[in-house]
């Protein structure tokens, strides 16, 4: 697992990169209460502002962490976004990438690093 | 900037896990542990127990020693008959300035020999010096700050306040008003709220303020709710946050305010007029204002905030109002938004677009409250 400054978590599953955010973001969130998804067969570049998260205080977004293609989102959470705050870790996955080079991921840091970064 | 004030009850925040945040000069808690939702509808499902300290308690005592000459005073700054206010009984009011805006809402009862004011913490200096300025030939303006203010909200709030008042508080009815002994020395009672529940706020001695407040949570009903929760049950009870729903710019009837201005203050009454900005709301009152405050519920889930922009139509055209609260609420499961609309787009059922992140999303208008409330009538 790999970690963004912007508190996402990258997973590597069957080649593609999955994306979700952290525990430390969905508390610092608070109860979310609205997702939107970008298009699965977008192409998006790093840093484009591909999901929107509302919780109850605020609007944020979620940044494509690398290049590459849109290839699944997880419509599960439309319909019930407090899954972000129940399984960040898991259930409440974002969307799956599919990008040229995994190589790309090398760079993010590992969990120790985060743990440091979020202290 | 200046130092943030603290409520008496500061400590039992920190004590129970409060995020605290800077709130109208005072440093208050904005959530606990439970979080925004879950203390949203544990006040609904049960009763919540909100610090309101930071609200401003005022007693305003006519010098002849009659409260009609109280009454009478005060009625000369708010559209509101208080003459016909019985002992015992609390009234929905507000300040108005000369334009017909509003400087302030506050609550104001009749308490025998004298009339108690309870008004917004970020006005409360403005609304003490306004009424020094314009009442002390008459009346005496006293700024309790020795007593602390509880709300306890919601359908346990009954049985969980009548635990600590030994003769009970079932005997009140919305808006009415005691002085209750308790072990917490006398309380100040009202059977009124801000979260469109049933519940009582409480005046308590400071002295007594975190004792009373550990009582009340004591009570397996009552979980300690913050200023998040606070904002998204006021929203669902269809009721005005001032600084945002309601200023200096906005008119008692543009903000469908209308209610709380009685018969004999309107033209043709016993008193008509003869408070600030009287021509212009009484004009407003006959011919219907310009634009009105309504209920807006956006299709989908995304919430409409504050400031977002207000269209008649899908595409084109200039905005026509803006949203002045929006959040989601946790107790009608879907986004909710107040704002003010040209009065021909304000009828029931229509539709409006609200810009959100460059798109235009309907919305449509709706009754207020947006979840009906459960006052002890």
């Amino acid at each position: 697992m790999k970690y963004t400054e912007e508190h996402e978590w990258l997973r590597v599953e069957d080649d593609l990169v999955v994306v979700g955010i952290t525990e430390h973001a969905s508390t610092q969130l608070g109860d979310v209460v609205f997702v939107e998804l970008p298009e699965p067969g977008a192409t998006v570049s790093k840093d484009d502002e591909i999901v929107v998260i509302e919780s109850v205080k605020a609007a944020s977004d979620i940044l494509a962490p690398v290049d590459g293609e849109i290839v699944e989102v997880n419509e599960a959470l439309v319909d019930n976004p407090g899954l972000v705050n129940e399984d960040p870790l898991g259930d409440a996955w974002f969307f799956k990438m599919k990008v040229e080079d995994l190589s790309a991921l090398d760079d993010f840091m590992d969990e120790e690093a985060y743990k440091a970064f979020i202290e | 900037m200046s130092e943030l004030k603290r409520t008496g009850l500061y400590d039992l925040h920190l004590e129970l896990g409060a995020k605290m945040v800077p709130f109208a000069g005072y440093e208050m808690p904005v959530q606990y542990p439970l979080g925004v939702m879950k203390e949203h509808l544990h006040c609904r499902a049960q009763a919540g127990l909100f610090d309101v300290s930071h609200m401003g308690q005022v007693i305003l005592r006519a010098k002849s020693g009659v409260v009609d000459d109280a009454a009478l005073a005060l009625e000369a700054l708010v559209p509101v008959a208080l003459l016909e206010l019985k002992e015992g009984r609390q009234r929905y009011a507000m300040f108005t300035n000369d334009a017909g805006g509003i400087l302030d809402d506050l609550m104001v009862a009749n308490r025998g020999d004298h009339l108690f004011l309870v008004v917004n913490a970020a006005c409360k200096q403005a609304d003490i010096a306004h009424l020094r300025a314009n009442l002390s030939e008459t009346c005496e303006i006293e700024e309790i700050t020795d007593r602390a203010l509880l709300a306890l909200q919601g359908p346990a709030a009954e049985a969980a306040l009548g635990g600590v008042v030994p003769g009970g508080v079932a005997g009140m009815k919305f808006m009415d008003v005691a002085v209750l002994a308790s072990g917490f020395g006398d309380l100040w009672i009202s059977r009124s709220g801000y979260t469109g529940e049933d519940g009582f706020e409480i005046s308590v001695a400071a002295g007594h303020a975190e004792a009373l407040a550990r009582a009340l949570l004591a009570n397996d009903a009552v979980e300690p709710i913050g200023l998040g929760a606070r904002d998204s049950l006021r929203l669902e009870a269809g009721l005005c946050l001032y600084g945002n729903d309601i200023d200096e710019t906005t008119t008692p009837v543009e903000a469908a305010l209308s209610w709380a201005i009685q018969k004999a203050r309107r033209a043709g009454g016993a008193r008509a007029g003869g408070f600030p900005g009287a021509d212009r709301i009484l004009k407003e009152l006959a011919e219907g204002p310009a634009r009105l405050r309504v209920g807006l519920r956006p299709e989908g889930r995304a919430p409409m905030r504050a400031h977002t922009a207000l269209f008649a139509d899908a595409e084109g055209g200039a905005p026509v109002g803006e949203v002045t609260s929006g959040a989601f609420g946790p107790s009608i499961e879907g986004p909710m938004s107040m704002g003010y609309v040209p009065a021909a787009l304000a009828a029931e059922g229509a539709t409006i677009y609200g810009e959100v992140r460059g798109k235009r999303l309907p919305a449509t208008v709706t009754a207020l409250p947006f979840r009906p409330s459960t006052y002890k009538r």
